[in-house]
């Protein structure tokens, strides 16, 4: 029992969906870590980069490079329209809109009357062709006990490859003087503008990059699964995201990367075990299915209270870096 | 609906429980000796208005079109014709032989294909009365919708002053504010159904328990987190995973599904001109708007309603002019606990709980609190019930899937607009 609920915890941390994570949460590191952003519509971009790169494809028949393009560009559109009325305002209120907008977003793809483009509640299939047919793996069974199929193991790789490479820039950009000018905007906004820096000009770009980051996030999560549906994208996600970033560390380069592991490996862990304590009977009264999601889901909410009340810079960042406030 | 269902499917629709009582009729009716001929039969209830209209003749042929049979309907309405065995049948209402003046709600829709499984006795619904298109009148819907959406406003409205109260005296933004809504559902919940109580005692007594969760929170929470000098951010997200305990808390003792109060559920709607309410929502938006203007003049009048305005005004003057700052914001979550309390009990009663419905709320509660401005009492009322028309009413026109969609973009364009709000002070926003 042991062995399984280490291997389904295993299997969650490495695989394709904890990847498309770490894109949000690289995404949001830069919004709240480096900008001091506080974007809670991050599954927002991320619906907008699924379904962009889904509809041409599905309804439309494009290949695939295009869906790729419109995801890209749905979401640098989002935030141009986040921004516009909020990043002058204070930072709660760019929290506020950004959720509004994501749920906005996904009221709207399930909608029935938008039911001939989103496929309504009933979502997309079919356009995860193109991305596995340049799969290098043929069929099989990979990585021994974790069980990964090749379409898995490839868009495992895939999402990693593309999370650590733009890691590997944020981290090269946050030492550039354009990172310097975000730092500086996230420790005193006042300061920064009285430098004759454009702060506005530079949050703008920070969300519109990090959003992008949230859309390549929304890519890699609906071509590993090969569908996408409306309630895929409910706000929780990006409170996910939030507790990766905080959990790896705010602020630090291999931070989210570490933190959605770390995520992942914990909460799918508690899942399998709840799961198993259920099965074996040992607490005879509790409906099954419901407690498992709900006790993983209270575990979530106290680590990230626990996580921002006692350690704030989570594991790697440093306590110095986080004296973010609403300004 | 309009499309010939297989009887299978058409009985798990809204008009399940009328089958079902078709069919224990019909169990009732029939001789026995004429169940046990044959397993497979169809049967149906003809009523217009909720009286029997008999005498209609029903014909039945299979679906290659070779004829089974007919029935008429007897004076109970009642039509029941015994099949030949399982298979798809073409059921036939004979439209010459209603009553003068009664008509199929669907006039095109004078047969329905029917799959009967084996042993199956199906049910088939052919609906009479006035054609759907003659529905409400435009001025009905309209005043009908602003109503509901008066009603959805000002439990809102109530919910938003403790959010807006909160945030003025802590700066803190709460995003656990909406499960205190659900809280306070529930409490009342298990008090009624689960031990028994009567609504109208166990709906004061989970006011108090919220009021008192609400101020525990703030004693036993919030104050050593400023006490630690948390940042408001910081404090924003552990708002966040506190949203999250309380949500999935919920979750986990009540289940995912709705439930209702064990009282004042089967109400008979009644007329005033234009709308119809049900006893019980007339009861709630009154007690709303006292409840309401209670607040205001709390607010207005006592020292401790000057104290709360005095410290979401301006902190450090007020501390400085001898308010006990602290005990100030412990009164603002105890009356924003019994608010939510209230609004959460309020929505259960019209509409259903679940532990989703704070958190539903959540956001509609952000944009009537910036609406009105982000701190102002007063503004969160107005903004609240703003919010709420603005949802109810978009249903006149547009589907209600996205009557939400409404409100949250009242919310974007404020902030585009005036960003302050309705009632709020320049200087908060920048």
């Amino acid at each position: 029992m042991i062995e399984t609920v280490l291997f389904d915890a295993l299997r969650a941390a490495i695989g394709p969906t904890a990847a498309a994570y770490a894109l949000l949460a690289v995404g949001l590191n830069l919004h709240f870590g480096y900008t001091g952003l506080l974007n809670f519509g991050q599954v927002g971009f991320m619906l907008v980069g699924g379904y962009g790169l889904a509809i041409p494809v599905a309804v439309y028949g494009q290949p695939l490079w295009v869906g790729l393009l419109t995801g890209i560009a749905a979401s640098v559109v989002l935030a141009l329209l986040l921004g516009a009325p909020t990043l002058r305002l204070r930072a709660d209120y760019l929290a506020i809109t950004t959720i509004a907008a994501a749920e906005i977003l996904r009221f709207l793809s399930r909608n029935s009357s938008s039911e001939d483009v989103t496929g309504g509640v009933y979502g997309l299939r079919q356009f995860a062709g193109d991305f596995y047919d340049v799969s290098p793996f043929p069929p099989g069974q990979y990585l021994g006990p974790l069980a990964f199929s090749a379409n898995r193991l490839w868009a495992m790789i895939f999402g990693w490859a593309v999370a650590i490479l733009l890691s590997l820039a944020v981290h090269r950009l946050m030492r550039s003087p354009w990172g310097r000018v975000l730092l500086s905007i996230r420790e005193d906004e006042d300061a920064a503008r009285s430098l004759g820096k454009n702060v506005f000009l530079y949050k703008m770009q920070s969300l519109i990059l990090g959003g992008v980051f949230g859309g390549f996030g929304g890519m890699v999560f609906v071509l590993s699964l090969q569908t996408i549906q409306p309630d895929m994208f409910l706000p929780q996600v990006t409170f996910f995201a939030f507790t990766m970033v905080i959990l790896g560390g705010t602020a630090t380069a291999v931070g989210p990367l570490v933190g959605t592991v770390l995520f992942w490996f914990l909460i799918t862990g508690l899942q399998s075990g709840v799961r198993a304590v259920v099965e074996s009977g040992i607490l005879p009264d509790v409906a099954a299915g419901q407690a498992v999601g709900a006790s993983t889901l209270i575990v979530v909410g106290g680590l990230l209270m626990a996580l921002m009340v006692f350690r704030p810079q989570g594991i790697l960042g440093d306590r110095e870096e986080l004296r973010l406030d609403v300004r | 609906m309009q499309d010939p269902v297989p009887a299978s499917v058409r009985v798990r629709d809204a008009r399940a429980p009328l089958a079902a009582l078709v069919l224990l009729l019909v169990a009732l009716v029939l001789p026995a000796a004429a169940l046990g001929q044959s397993a497979e039969s169809i049967t149906g209830r003809l009523t217009e208005g909720g009286a029997p209209v008999a005498g209609v003749r029903i014909t039945v042929v299979t679906a290659s079109g070779e004829p089974v049979g007919e029935a008429v309907s007897a004076d109970d309405g009642v039509w029941e014709l015994t099949l030949p065995g399982p298979g798809g049948y073409v059921i036939t209402l004979d439209t010459a032989t209603l009553p003068e003046g009664v008509t199929l709600r669907e006039p095109d829709r004078t047969s329905v294909e029917v799959d009967v499984f084996e042993n199956a006795r199906s049910a088939v619904v052919f609906a009479l009365g006035d054609p759907v298109d003659t529905g409400p009148t435009f001025g009905r819907l309209l005043a009908q919708n602003a109503v509901n959406g008066l009603k959805f406003g000002l439990i809102i409205a109530m919910t938003a002053v403790g959010l807006s109260l909160i945030f003025g005296t802590t700066g803190l933004v709460n995003f656990a504010h909406g499960d205190l809504v659900t809280v306070g559902a529930f409490l009342a919940f298990f008090l009624n159904v689960g031990l028994g109580l009567r609504l109208l005692v166990a709906a004061p007594l989970a006011v108090l328990l919220s009021a008192a969760f609400s101020g525990g929170l703030d004693r036993f929470l919030w104050r050593p987190l400023r006490a630690r000098q948390t940042g408001l951010i910081a404090m924003l997200v552990v708002s966040i995973g506190l949203g999250f305990i309380l949500r999935h808390l919920a979750l986990l003792f009540f289940g995912g599904s709705r439930s209702s109060y064990g009282e004042y559920t089967l109400q008979t709607a009644l007329e005033f001109g234009l709308v119809r309410l049900q006893p019980t929502e007339i009861v709630v938006m009154l007690l709303s708007v006292l409840i309401l203007t209670g607040v205001g003049l709390m607010l207005n009048r006592t020292r401790l309603g000057k104290a709360m305005r005095a410290v979401a005004d301006e902190r450090d003057l007020a501390e400085s002019s001898g308010i006990d700052v602290q005990r100030v914001i412990l009164a603002v979550w105890i009356f924003g606990g019994a608010l939510t309390g209230i609004g959460g009990i309020f929505l259960g009663i019209v509409e259903s709980v679940d532990y989703l419905m704070g958190f539903r709320l959540l956001l509609l509660m952000f944009a009537g609190v910036i609406l009105g401005g982000l701190g102002s009492a007063y503004g969160a009322m107005v903004g609240g019930i703003v919010v709420g028309m603005v949802s109810e009413v978009s249903t006149v026109w547009f589907s209600s899937q996205i009557k939400y969609v409404w409100a949250l973009l009242v919310l974007a364009v404020i902030l585009l607009v005036r960003p302050q709000g309705i009632l709020g002070r320049r200087e908060r926003v920048g």
